[in-house]
């Protein structure tokens, strides 16, 4: 077994940033959209820190807060529009919602 | 030695929480799946001394944010959603899309390898400082905009969700 390097860190964060991505564009629950988005900010923290650990700067790392202080405004923002949406509609499917679709 | 085990043990978790996320039918068991796969990610961070990052991804994601997920699954009954169709019809072209990115970025990781052998000797000498200081030192001086930015999009965050779960907008 060869030592893990970075190429490691970047091919794990490449197969979870496309796991979401799968999950975003297929999923029909907005809910579990939702957590799948939130794979996909993961994987660019993964990819983040692992630069930041191979070059020794703490650069990468303030950016994974950022990152991950955008994650929580979106998921408290998108889950307050859920919310308001289930009201309305009584759905939660992605492609039920289609009012402005023709 | 121990770190390549622990790096694939935590591999798994990620990948394996990830896909049932994804792949699971009832929203709880794939909030589970994804604490699961927030977990796996904050060991990550500790393989790599990343010891602040550790910290906040386990109170803040696994804490904060999938509290409020499990909440909302909580208030919107999803019991009728779990019986129907899981995925929607478009999902054939999504998975050969995403298929096809795969096979771009294996491409570009494989030409670029050696690109990511970084030269020891071209490294600034890693600090004595501790690693939460050092994100301090960083955060409270370089990064002090963006960092006063951040506070203002989270509060705009939390008005907006306020008025967005309101009963009469």
């Amino acid at each position: 077994m060869q030592p893990v390097s970075t190429i490691h860190y970047l091919v794990l964060s490449a197969a979870l940033l496309l796991i979401g991505t799968v999950g975003v564009l297929t999923r029909r629950n907005i809910v579990i959209i939702l957590m799948s988005i939130e794979l996909i900010l993961n994987a660019v923290n993964i990819n983040l820190i692992a630069f930041s650990h191979a070059l020794h700067q703490v650069t990468g790392q303030v950016f994974a807060i950022f990152v991950i202080t955008d994650a929580v405004a979106e998921a408290a923002v998108g889950l307050g529009i859920l919310i308001a949406l289930f009201r309305n509609r009584e759905t939660l499917q992605a492609d039920e919602i289609d009012l402005l679709k023709w | 030695m121990i770190d390549t085990v622990l790096f694939y043990a935590f591999a798994l978790l990620v990948l394996g929480g990830g896909l049932a996320t994804i792949t699971l039918r009832n929203a709880v068991h794939c909030a589970i799946a994804l604490i699961v796969s927030l977990l796996g990610v904050a060991g990550l961070y500790l393989l790599q001394q990343a010891e602040f990052l550790f910290a906040v991804q386990i109170v803040l994601y696994v804490g904060g944010i999938m509290l409020l997920f499990l909440f909302v699954i909580m208030l919107v009954n999803l019991d009728q959603a779990a019986r129907e169709r899981q995925f929607n019809r478009q999902w054939v072209v999504a998975v050969t899309a995403v298929a096809v990115v795969a096979a771009e970025i294996g491409y570009f990781l494989w030409r670029g390898k050696a690109a990511f052998h970084i030269a020891e000797n071209a490294l600034s000498p890693a600090s004595a400082l501790g690693n939460t200081e050092q994100i301090a030192d960083s955060l409270f001086s370089e990064y002090l905009l963006p960092f006063e930015i951040a506070s203002l999009l989270l509060l705009v965050a939390v008005v907006g969700s306020v008025v967005m779960a309101k009963k009469r907008i």
